[in-house]
């Protein structure tokens, strides 16, 4: 009987920290036996708790996309005790990883469409995945056109910089990246909050237009009247929560809505599922 | 199944004889109540208690259960990696189990033992268990059994059932492990099935308290969710544990680390829904922060959403501990009636 | 249905008709026998739900705090010592709450009861100083006093210490009853008979946290069992961790403790956990001459410095 609540050893490969705040930091991990790399099969929009030996666990989005090999990405802000502690981790180090866990992003019922993909702050995570995953090549050819809004507090705070501005250079995807506020004269890009951006920039919400919406609360709050307004179909509205989890396999009870665990039966529903459940997250 | 007579002298030897092939485990009184006990040889379990305090499922499911060891010492070759500690997964022996803390593992099964996943623990435990019933003759009043889908004498989850009758034990053996447990304590007596069935059949008249579930299934989840009695029905509620921790069917957990040097074990620990740090997120923000959203989760769970999830019956077998433990007299009998007779619109008798 | 009830329900009526007070919390009849559930009424036409009877053991007080309302409370001897503990404490103000005084006679012990009946409780009715149980093996008498749970049979505060109303005449107090006997039976072991005495008090415990949710002194936002940042405490079945838990918790109501019983009370495994909390009630008594929640004009010894202070340490 295969044990879901071992975690799977690993090293840590290299740490990048990606925010001026220092807070948020990437993590890349490779297994100590490579046959847990295979077990490890994910798609976008899966998670994985990382296990810090000693000081327990967290339920982080998994930021690489299944066609990087070798190595898996998560990037992780401070709020906690383990998150904390991984903080403190250098490469080399060894802990452990759990999963991958829950649903992904619904890619087989959006083929063929267009993908609006609107992020906010540090819950850009299973986007970036999603978007390096959309982008390759073998993936590109089955979905039409790809909107990507991502706005954090200022440019210091945008994760995967780099990578922004390699996409941005793209013709195989619409970039819209967006600050609170530009604290640099030479920011090329808009300024505003990421509902307003979605306004302005999203395509018309019809049959073949889905939209994935990831973010802090308050940007939710205020990016789903926009969507309304543009003609989402509230079935074509993807969303990704999160709450308190430990076991991450639907069982230690805690992170429900309804009768739904986020942690199995999510973390992504749609806008209409989530109508249906106790909003509980 | 077939059918046996035990006289109690028997019984008596019986059990001496399950000592060496399997773990003993019966009621015990330890303080002021009964509680399942593992019992040593020469000890006979208690069956003067109408029900153990803390239903059996500890016995199955430890309060504290070691998940893994590991070392945090970088010198070792396997430091910072998990590893299973060795356990006793030998067979035992559960003797007296109240048909209704038998029942409900069939419903926590369903948790821990799912298509996708597996709770190795439980799972390893469970099977390891002979479960040896001692049906009801004389249910409490607070037992409302028969609404809760099992009853005195129900044999769902049991691998024998014994009924006292004075001076033997009419007993029915219900599985191969009933067989194997009955065989190795010499049992052999030819029952008496009329006999059995007349005392079921008397012992489920004698659950007074019933309460109806039916229309449950049938109530929109965020109706009731939204419903106004809930701050009047979580007013008294102090927020402990206790009806959790009782109950044979709340399957909650947490997981923690614990270090002592540089030697760690990861634990699984009963956790409460009644609690606030049950559902605190990093940051602070807690989505059932309010003791009513804690008391409204709780019974939800129990009587819709476990309804609705599984399609069998209600979170709860009617064993009444959380009914006559609860230091506030909430009760679930009356939540559920409430939630049953639930029209959004009208006015509820609260 | 009794005098005090009545008085009680006459008082809540017209506190609310009058727009007194938002809500008036009290008890009503429990769905099982010796139990009544602490209950509001908003509504001065549900003032009848009120009751007052031997099974009103839960304190009140704990029900008073965090909240935004005019509260009318109906509390005894030691609810209203609570209060008196929390408005010291800035826990409530007291122009928030209208402290409606029942003299107190003791509150039965439902495990006493249980232990005397014949078979399984079916009802408890109290008439003329005696209580009638009935069983399944049958009907008893006892003299109530018999019955009392042990810190009401040693009280010696059964007045309100505050109120402002009374539901009933005042009763006689017993100021020379013997309140630390057992107290004293723990202090004269030895170390290691101690330790054993702790530990088997403390065997069933499954930490719950009954006893100290029921505890209206316990309202500190975060408990420092529940504490992560520094984690203080484990949090399974380790007996270091649950001895902490108790001793801790006993220590933080050091001269602050009305020995309301509720702890205690509530416990589901019948934890005689006043043992913790007595020693240290004891203390505050012999050492500062303080008994909690007695006055609003004084300050509680472990929040003020004397001179005088008995401890060494401090000089």
């Amino acid at each position: 009987m295969q044990n879901p609540y071992f975690p799977y050893p690993v090293r840590i490969d290299e740490v990048i920290t990606e925010t001026e705040d220092k807070n948020l930091k990437t993590f890349k991990f490779v297994f100590l036996d490579p046959g847990d790399e295979k077990k490890f099969a994910y798609t976008p929009g899966q998670f994985g708790e990382l296990s810090v030996t000693g000081k327990g666990e967290i339920p982080i989005g998994i930021a690489s996309s299944p066609t990087e090999k070798g190595f898996v990405k998560f990037t992780v802000n401070k709020v906690g005790v383990v998150s904390t502690a991984l903080h403190n981790m250098v490469p080399g180090d060894i802990m452990g990883i759990r999963g991958p866990m829950g649903n992904w992003y619904p890619w087989e019922r959006m083929r063929g469409k267009n993908i609006v993909i609107v992020g906010g702050g540090f819950a850009f995570t299973t986007l970036r995945s999603s978007i390096v995953w959309l982008l390759d090549p073998a993936n590109r050819k089955n979905y039409g056109d790809i909107h990507v809004i991502y706005g954090a507090r200022s440019p210091g705070m945008l994760l995967y910089r780099d990578e922004l501005m390699e996409w941005e250079r793209r013709d195989d995807i619409h970039m819209h990246i967006t600050v609170d506020r530009a604290d640099t004269p030479d920011w090329k890009y808009n300024v505003g909050f990421v509902p307003a951006v979605t306004e302005a920039k999203a395509p018309p919400g019809d049959a073949d237009t889905f939209a994935i919406v990831c973010g802090p609360p308050i940007m939710i709050k205020f990016t789903q009247p926009v969507l309304d307004k543009l003609g989402y179909s509230h079935d074509q509205i993807i969303m990704s929560l999160e709450n308190r989890m430990k076991c991450g396999i639907g069982m230690c009870g805690r992170c429900n809505i309804g009768m739904e665990f986020v942690c199995k039966d999510g973390p992504v529903f749609t806008l209409n599922q989530l109508k249906k459940t106790p909003r509980e997250y | 199944m077939r059918d046996l007579k035990i006289a109690k002298t028997d019984w008596a030897k019986g059990v001496e004889k399950l000592f060496g092939p399997y773990r003993v485990f019966g009621p015990k009184k330890e303080g002021l109540f009964h509680n399942f006990a593992r019992l040593e040889k020469g000890e006979a379990p208690d069956f003067s208690c109408k029900n153990t305090r803390l239903s059996a499922k500890g016995l199955i499911y430890p309060q504290t259960e070691k998940m893994f060891e590991y070392t945090l010492d970088p010198n070792k070759p396997d430091h910072h990696v998990h590893k299973e500690p060795v356990k006793d997964y030998s067979p035992m022996a559960v003797l007296g189990i109240r048909p209704c803390d038998a029942k409900a593992f069939t419903l926590v099964k369903l948790n821990f033992d799912t298509p996708e996943y597996k709770d190795p623990y439980w799972i390893k435990n469970y099977a390891a268990a002979t479960f040896v019933g001692l049906a009801c003759d004389a249910p409490c009043h607070a037992c409302f059994c028969t609404s809760a889908g099992t009853g005195p004498y129900d044999t769902a989850g049991l691998d024998v059932l014994l009924a006292d009758a004075g001076d033997f034990f009419l007993a029915k053996v219900l599985t191969e492990k009933g067989e194997k447990l009955v065989a190795a304590a010499g049992w052999a007596g030819a029952g008496d099935a009329g006999a059995f069935e007349a005392k079921a059949k008397a012992a489920g008249d004698k659950v007074v308290s019933k309460v109806n579930t039916a229309k449950l299934a049938g109530k929109v989840t965020n109706d009731l969710h939204a419903a106004p009695f809930w701050e009047d029905l979580a007013f008294a509620c102090i927020n402990c544990g206790t009806c959790t921790y009782l109950c044979p069917t709340c399957w909650c957990f947490d997981i923690q680390d614990e270090v002592c040097g540089t030697e760690g074990c990861r634990l699984k620990n009963w956790d409460s829904c009644m609690y606030p740090l049950f559902t605190m997120h990093g940051t602070g923000h807690n989505p059932r922060g309010e003791k009513a959203q804690r008391v409204r989760q709780r019974f939800m769970h129990k009587l819709k959403y476990f309804v609705d999830k599984y399609g069998a019956g209600i979170h709860c077998v009617g064993c009444g501990r959380c009914v006559t433990a609860c230091p506030v007299n909430i009760d679930i009998r009356r939540v559920a009636e409430i939630m049953n007779g639930y029209e959004p619109g009208k006015d509820c008798a609260v | 249905m009794n005098a005090m009830t009545d008085k009680i329900r006459q008082i809540a009526r017209r506190l609310l008709e009058e727009g007194k007070v938002d809500m008036v919390v009290g008890f009503r009849k429990g769905t099982v026998p010796m139990m009544s559930e602490p209950c509001f009424i908003k509504d001065s036409a549900r003032v009848d739900a009120l009751v007052w009877d031997g099974n009103c053991g839960i304190n009140l007080a704990n029900y008073l705090t965090r909240r935004k309302e005019r509260m009318a409370v109906v509390a005894k001897g030691c609810d209203t010592r609570n209060i008196v503990t929390h408005i010291i404490e800035n826990q409530i103000r007291r122009e928030q709450v209208y402290i409606i005084g029942v003299p107190c006679q003791g509150m039965i012990d439902k495990r006493k009861v249980k232990n005397l009946a014949d078979g399984e409780v079916l009802s408890v009715e109290e008439k003329d100083g005696k209580v009638v149980v009935t069983a399944g093996g049958g009907e008893k008498s006892f003299d109530r006093t018999a019955l009392l749970q042990d810190n009401c049979a040693i009280c010696h505060h059964k007045n309100p210490a505050l109120s402002d109303e009374l539901a009933g005449e005042l009763v006689r107090e017993n100021p020379d009853v013997d309140r630390y006997e057992d107290v004293r039976k723990v202090e004269a072991m030895g170390a290691a008979e101690k330790w054993k005495f702790f530990d088997e008090l403390l065997s069933t415990c499954i930490r719950c946290y009954a006893c100290r949710n029921a505890c209206p002194l316990c309202y500190c936002p975060t408990c420092f069992v529940d504490e992560s940042k520094p984690q203080w405490v484990g949090k399974g079945q380790d007996p270091t961790d649950t001895r902490t838990f108790h001793f801790l918790r006993a220590f933080h109501c050091a001269g602050r403790c009305t020995d309301c019983g509720s702890c205690e009370r509530a416990c589901p495994m019948g934890i005689p956990v006043r043992q913790f909390t007595k020693k240290l009630e004891k203390d505050a008594k012999e050492l500062f001459g303080w008994e909690a929640g007695m006055t609003l004009d004084a300050r509680p010894p472990l929040d003020t410095f004397r001179p005088d202070d008995p401890g060494a340490f401090i000089k």
